[in-house]
């Protein structure tokens, strides 16, 4: 129940668009693997590429032990064998088809016995709430009710693999909620991987059981949410994700058996996670997670920085400090602190990573 | 110069148009979704091949089919022994003739209409397990079965309209191989008016009442 993909596309230079190299290295089980990455890092050609649209120049890919594409023996499966749901931005329900005869053709498409894709369409349209709209075309159709049609035509077909490219771009906030809890609720209902392509951070931290970062068609890092985000293999992966807060950081000294260090930050010293594999001296970026750092009175394991700026929301208050610093608090938390002119900060060790690159 | 007008070449025409027509269709769809679909080594010769009826001169195009389909050429021989008389200065030259008059502007036009169907359809139903041939009979066509329904109408009204192709290829035989365009260049050289004017106004009339529809069907929304 997994796929490895190893995917070697070179793109030569046109026109506008400089060359291009996607050299990528993918493994993922079942679950949710989100392709996080900014737009043009070669995403979608990724995704083509394991759906069969687009023919790498070197590499394999297999899914579940079946190979779909080995450049060195000359394989390459027609798009129509490798039971990849593809499910596009727009969800490309046909437009001259009924809800039902869209999953009927994917059912007569997939090879589906007639009794089972009966069974199994009914047992679709029920579950995603499409019984009374079965007769309906998309035009006819809202934003959430396309997505769950679009989702139970592939169910339709005994997918092998999941692709969605972007699904929920261009929706309203609460139609994203929407379709999230509708992928929470497949992955519980399939055991297949799932590889979401997105820009999208939240989108990732909603639904990732694993994240892989890839950027200018490289992969930068890829392993489960937590390592991912707590242990990001770079700062330009930090600096992709977006959730911490990155500051220059030199190492003082290492104490492995209290599984601590202590570093220099900011010109100040700082209490840091255990580091094993480096050297005093070494310097490198300090990666704290946004989420973990909270103002606090007196002493202890903190950073001062100076507030800039203060913008209130109806989330909360986010306070910018000097070197691009950024904390959310909430209003109540934010009240005790709203006359400083300077925070200390603190972060559970946990929520720091330090790295070289 | 007031006697019965003779009919024929009308039926003749239309018979041609409706045959050249359906060879329009079918081969012309095939070869525009080659173009439009796939990317092979020659693609651009194809479509140069395509265009260059449109642009040379129709003696020349009737020169080169009397060469290709005439009695010393192996198609001609074939379809000889199959058929049991020659192609050339028959009515079924005329097919070919207006064949090769309307062919070029329905692939160039069907081309473009099958580009534009969003190739997300196509990908989709490819990777819900429909063959290519499935996915063209059960999507791409349906997609562009308005764009495609105009253009055959474009396609057989030009099909009614060859001249220089059907006069060098199926010649001017009365009764057997004269079609209304070839009639009505038979009458103006006769000097019979009456019968040109007749003829000239009835194709006319013939080719507006199937454009005029077709251009509303051409522009009305898809859904």
């Amino acid at each position: 129940m997994s796929i490895e993909a190893r995917v070697v596309r070179r793109l030569a230079a046109v026109r506008d668009s400089p060359a291009f190299t996607l050299d990528v290295q993918l493994a993922a089980p079942a679950g949710i693997t989100v392709v996080l990455g900014p737009s043009g890092a070669g995403k979608t050609l990724l995704l083509n590429s394991i759906a069969g649209f687009a023919r790498p120049d070197e590499g394999r890919i297999l899914v579940r032990d079946r190979i779909y594409f080995d450049a060195a023996a000359n394989v390459q499966l027609a798009p129509e064998r490798r039971r990849c749901g593809y499910i596009f931005q727009d969800h490309a329900l046909f437009p001259h088809m009924t809800v039902r005869e869209n999953l009927r053709f994917a059912a007569q498409s997939a090879g589906v016995g007639r009794l089972e894709a009966r069974r199994r369409m009914s047992e679709l349209l029920e579950s995603f709430d499409l019984s009374q709209l079965a007769d309906r075309r998309s035009s006819q159709l809202s934003g959430g009710q396309r997505q769950r049609a679009a989702l139970a035509r592939i169910l339709m077909t005994d997918p092998h693999l999941l692709l969605l490219d972007e699904p929920s771009r261009g929706l309203d906030p609460r139609l994203r909620r929407a379709f999230w809890e509708l992928l929470r609720e497949l992955k519980r209902r399939i055991e297949i991987p799932i590889l979401l392509v997105t820009h999208d951070i939240e989108e990732c931290c909603e639904l990732a059981d694993r994240i892989a970062i890839l950027e200018s068609g490289r992969l930068l890092q890829s392993g489960t949410r937590e390592e991912v985000i707590r242990r990001p293999a770079s700062v330009g992966v930090a600096r992709l994700l977006g959730l911490h807060n990155i500051a220059p950081a030199e190492i003082r000294s290492l104490d492995p058996a209290g599984r601590t260090s202590r570093l220099r930050v900011l010109g100040q010293e700082l209490e840091g996670p255990h580091l094993p594999g480096h050297l005093i001296g070494d310097t490198g970026f300090l990666c704290v997670l946004q989420s973990e750092m909270k103002p606090v009175r007196g002493n202890g394991n903190r950073l001062v920085l100076r507030v800039e700026t203060v913008q209130r929301s109806a989330a909360g208050v986010q306070i910018q400090l000097e070197h691009g610093f950024t904390i959310a608090l909430s209003q109540s938390e934010y009240a005790g602190y709203a006359d400083s002119d300077s925070l200390s900060l603190t972060a559970p060790v946990e929520a720091m990573a330090f790295t070289g690159r | 110069m007031n006697g019965p007008i003779d009919w024929f070449p009308l039926w003749l025409s239309l018979r041609v148009a409706v045959i050249a027509t359906f060879f329009v269709l079918t081969a012309g769809t095939f070869i525009a979704y080659l173009l439009s679909h796939k990317s092979f080594r020659g693609r651009n010769l194809v479509d140069s091949l395509v265009t260059l009826p449109l642009v040379l001169p129709p003696t020349v195009l009737g020169y080169y089919l009397l060469v290709l389909l005439g009695h010393a050429s192996p198609f001609g021989r074939l379809y000889e022994s199959i058929f049991r008389h020659p192609l050339v200065f028959t009515w079924q030259a005329a097919v070919v003739a207006a064949f090769v008059h309307s062919a070029p502007i329905y692939i160039k036009a069907a081309r473009a209409v099958l580009e534009s169907v969003d190739y997300r359809y196509e990908w989709a139903a490819r990777s819900l397990g429909a063959s290519e041939w499935r996915t063209f009979w059960r999507i791409t066509l349906p997609l562009s079965a308005r764009g495609l329904g105009s253009l055959a109408t474009l396609a057989f009204a030009r099909s009614l309209g060859d001249f220089g192709v059907t006069i060098m290829l199926a010649g001017n035989i009365p009764g057997r191989t004269q079609t209304l365009s070839v009639a009505i260049y038979d009458a103006v050289e006769a000097g019979d008016g009456r019968l040109a004017r007749i003829l000239v106004l009835l194709i006319s009339a013939v080719t507006l009442a199937l454009l005029w529809p077709a251009s509303y069907a051409a522009r009305a929304p898809e859904r």
